[in-house]
């Protein structure tokens, strides 16, 4: 090869080079929509407030996992429940949450999460009665606790009594079993992914609760994917 | 006369050359350095610890750089001088000179050991003038500053008219900081907000795995282990935002495990404080009694069933608060 072949081939691997590496960075630092999304933003005209269902689960029933407790959101556009834990939201939107809990409870670690934070009001609802603080050693304990750590928001969800004859086993669970169901509201902030999870070290048989289902993305924990509407 | 004399004295006089070269350059970058970046080296002036370790990279960066330059200088000035392709050059150059120079060889070990020597001593002292210069000094500490004893704050209070140290205590969990106020009935809270102008004691500790406190421009890191109360001081000095990371590995939200701080004045402070303590009151309640360490349940407190009305936790002693080792 010649001189001048030699250093237009040098050249180009050079600039072939330098454009994998810019491709990469900017893939990196672009912030990306997590595939699998359940999308909430069509689900209401833009400024509308969302209406976000979920449910947990003792025991997911199915999959890989199928004894490992579980967060299940319903789709806005089918109704069904869909094991899936990044949800699209509309950001500074009011997203109006029901949780319908049909799992058992126990005391708190940290009963630091028995008090709703950064909901509309500062409040939630316990089936139907307000409530801002829950001790979570008295009646049947907190199962699960609803947080995204970011934007200050911690909601405590009541469990349901363990000697229930109706413990739902398998998910999707519906009302016909034990259940609470807890609602509350809170504004989503502006654009960006905002990691939720459960404060409840209810990952049972690993170290300090919070291996298996805590750490495995789609059970315990997820993101918000809040985007413009 | 031996070769390398007459090579001496046909030689021009390197070391003044390179000297002269080198002096002016380290002077002025080690005065625009100081005047210009120094002010603004991380972590800042929040506090003293902040201060104290923006002056400790500052001087180590006044000295380190006049010895970068030196070697700089002398590689530009060698490769132009010695270069083998220079005209007139004999190749190879140097002779005995070049293989070892007995001179230069003590001069720069001599330099570089009292270098290294100062820099040993001078970070000792700033350590303990600091009181640990913001770092976790564990449960029992070498270095506290004035009226941070175990028993003058058990019983201490604070307010923006005295000088008392306020203690805060972290807790680190899988995946958050939070913060308890034992001067201000123990509330806790996600938000870690002090008062400017008054040392702070952080009791650094952690409900499951190991955590590692790090307030960024507070210039505090330490570690936040289960069962240990890992104390760290800093002094306050104005107002401003600082950031919160956890630095241990701790999971899969340990990316996600940071928030945001604030120093505000001691009115702010004391009305935050006593507003938040009010607000709080039915939760705190329900907390555990304040202790330095807690001891969770290895299991999580998850996964029993309880009765209605009759939840009891698994062990008196395996619950977070429930037993208060002496610290």
């Amino acid at each position: 090869m010649s001189k001048g072949g030699r250093l237009a081939s040098s050249i180009g691997l050079i600039l072939v080079a330098f454009g994998l590496v810019v491709v990469a960075v900017a893939t990196l630092l672009t912030p990306g929509t997590p595939g699998g999304v359940v999308d909430f933003t069509k689900a209401q005209p833009a400024g509308q407030p969302v209406n976000l269902t979920v449910q947990t689960v003792g025991a997911i029933g199915y999959g890989p996992h199928p004894t490992w407790v579980s967060y299940l959101v319903k789709s806005p556009s089918t109704g069904k429940w869909i094991h899936d834990t990044t949800w699209q939201l509309p950001a500074h939107t009011l997203i109006h949450v029901t949780v319908m809990q049909y799992d058992s409870g126990s005391p708190l670690r940290n009963q630091e999460w028995g008090q709703v934070q950064g909901t509309q009001g500062g409040t939630a609802t316990l089936n139907g009665k307000s409530f801002s603080v829950y001790n979570s050693y008295t009646g049947n304990g907190v199962g699960h606790t609803f947080a995204v750590p970011a934007i200050g928001l911690s909601v405590p969800l009541v469990g349901v009594s363990g000697s229930a004859t109706n413990i739902c086993g398998e998910a999707p669970c519906t009302p016909k079993f034990a259940h609470n169901k807890i609602t509350f509201s809170f504004t989503t902030p502006g654009t960006g992914e905002y990691n939720w999870q459960c404060f409840v070290p209810c990952g049972l048989g690993w170290l300090y609760g919070n291996g298996g289902p805590m750490s495995t993305q789609n059970f315990m924990g997820g993101f918000l994917d809040v985007v413009q509407s | 006369m031996t070769m390398n004399s007459e090579n001496n004295n046909k030689d021009p006089r390197h070391l003044r050359r390179i000297l002269a070269i080198w002096l002016p350059l380290a002077a002025v970058g080690d005065l625009l350095f100081w005047f210009l970046v120094g002010p603004h080296v991380p972590p800042g002036d929040l506090t003293s610890t902040a201060s104290s370790n923006q002056f400790d990279f500052n001087i180590l960066f006044v000295i380190a750089l006049p010895v970068m330059i030196g070697v700089w200088v002398f590689l530009g000035y060698s490769i132009r001088t010695w270069s083998a392709k220079r005209v007139g050059v004999a190749e190879p150059k140097g002779g005995s000179a070049a293989r070892s120079n007995l001179r230069a060889q003590v001069w720069w070990i001599t330099l570089t050991t009292v270098i290294v020597l100062f820099l040993a001593g001078f970070g000792t002292v700033e350590l303990v003038i600091g009181n640990g210069s913001g770092g976790g000094e564990g449960p029992n500490p070498a270095w506290a500053p004035t009226g941070a004893t175990a028993a003058e704050l058990a019983s201490a209070t604070w307010s923006p008219t005295d000088n008392h140290v306020l203690p805060v205590q972290v807790i680190g969990q899988q995946w958050q900081f939070t913060y308890r106020y034992p001067t201000f009935g123990g509330f806790e809270s996600s938000q870690l907000i002090l008062p400017a102008g008054t040392d702070i004691e952080f009791n650094v500790t952690s409900l499951d795995v190991i955590h590692s406190f790090w307030a960024y421009q507070l210039s505090v890191k330490a570690d936040a282990n289960p069962g240990v109360n890992n104390i760290a001081y800093t002094k306050t000095t104005k107002t401003g935002n600082f950031t919160v990371r956890c630095s241990e590995l701790c999971g899969i939200w340990h990316g996600a495990m940071y928030n945001y701080g604030k120093v505000v004045s001691k009115s702010a402070f004391e009305s935050w404080a006593t507003s938040t303590e009010a607000a709080n009151a039915a939760n705190t309640a329900n907390l555990a009694p304040y202790a330095f360490t807690y001891t969770p349940d290895a299991n999580g407190a998850a996964g029993g069933y309880y009765e209605d009305g009759t939840v009891t936790p698994y062990s008196t002693v395996e619950v977070y608060g429930a037993k208060q080792p002496a610290s």
